[in-house]
């Protein structure tokens, strides 16, 4: 977070964006949606050795309710398709999504019947993983990604045009 | 006795084939038999089923039927079976005994014309999901089944993909629920 100490301690200046971001960027909170052999991956990625509690993502969500990131390791089948909707459909905004591994990004080396290609044309995902299955670095390193992203945003100027409605309204 | 012998007495008329590979034995019996011909193998050991799965024997079946074809009608048949001839499909059943760890392979053939073979989930109830799985993917139906339902393709998909003249990538289907949000 930028911002500016004024007058000594106790008083800090920033942008309510940047604060905004500060607090989303620090505690993305992952739903780990394992599916096949890359949720061995993720659980890896998530266990004492890789620690990806460091970055933030300090405490697995397993009810869609209550996370951020929607890490999807594995292969989904068309029968699990709008399983997946309704997931991330359920998910309280703000959200983001990981796809990793070759099945869910591209569907892999699975171009079948029952294979979904790619989650992408289902749900927005905003990094993917490649790999079969990437290493847990590689998790970790899409993790630090979508934290630089969450700190490019602006989550407010989007907002603009409710918020000036709203100005409006009061007046 | 020997498995082979034992087989052969238990089955007497009832078999149509017995073919041994490396120890294994593989017992093929007639369709309408079925379920008798399984209760007395149950009786006499074989307790234990392992398995039940489907076999789609589509290039035998077409080669076959070519050759019928060519060879004329005055010919006599051949009566000498070497691998499967048509019918295409077959369902095989893997038993076991659990008192002396025997094994036996047990083939039914199914005619494309009349997929419809009595359930042994009287006999064994762990032969319901692999029927399930037979009918998903090969659609041969079990008469008898308390819940004949698709085990792993979504309810509303309507072709059996094991079948080996539906095509690997699939037909284009997707699963649609009315939950869908877009
Ligand atoms: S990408 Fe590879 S490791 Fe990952 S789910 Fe698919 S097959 Fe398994």
């Amino acid at each position: 977070m930028k911002f500016q100490a004024i007058q000594g301690e106790g008083w800090l200046l920033t942008k309510a964006e940047q604060l905004i971001n500060w607090g989303r960027s620090r505690s993305p909170w992952p739903f780990p949606y394992g599916t096949a052999c890359c949720g061995i991956e993720l659980m890896c990625a998530l266990a004492s050795s890789y620690d990806m509690a460091r970055f933030g993502a300090e405490r697995v969500a397993f009810t869609p309710r209550q996370c951020d990131v929607l890490i999807e390791a594995g292969t989904i089948t068309k029968k699990m398709v709008p399983v997946l909707k309704r997931i991330y459909a359920q998910m309280a905004e703000p959200k983001w999504v990981i796809a990793v591994g070759a099945c869910a990004c591209s569907g892999g080396v699975f171009r079948t019947y029952s294979t979904h290609q790619g989650i992408g044309s289902v749900i927005p995902v905003d990094i993917y993983v490649p790999g079969c299955p990437p290493r847990p670095e590689g998790i970790l390193y899409a993790l630090l990604k979508l934290i630089d992203k969450i700190e490019a945003d602006h989550p407010l100027y989007k907002q603009r045009p409710k918020l000036v409605e709203a100005l409006e309204a009061t007046k | 006795m020997s498995l082979k012998e034992k087989v052969e007495s238990i089955l007497q008329s009832d078999l149509v084939e017995l073919s041994e590979f490396r120890g294994d034995i593989c017992v093929e019996i007639p369709k309408r038999k079925v379920i008798e011909v399984l209760t007395r193998l149950k009786e006499a050991g074989f307790d234990y089923l392992s398995d039940l799965f489907g076999v789609d024997n589509l290039a035998y079946y077409e080669k076959a039927k070519k050759a019928k074809k060519k060879k004329g009608e005055d010919e006599p048949e051949e009566p000498k079976r070497q691998g499967p001839p048509p019918p295409r499909f077959e369902v095989i059943y893997l038993l076991l005994s659990l008192s002396t760890n025997e094994r036996l392979q047990v083939r039914v053939r199914v005619p494309e014309d009349d997929l419809v073979l009595p359930s042994v989930t009287g006999l064994w109830r762990a032969a319901n999901w692999p029927e399930r799985e037979v009918f998903d993917m090969f659609g041969v139906r079990f008469k008898g089944h308390p819940n004949l339902r698709r085990l792993l393709m979504w309810d509303e998909f309507q072709d059996h993909p094991l079948r080996k003249d539906y095509p690997l990538e699939g037909k284009g289907e997707e699963r649609h629920l009315n939950y869908d949000i877009v």
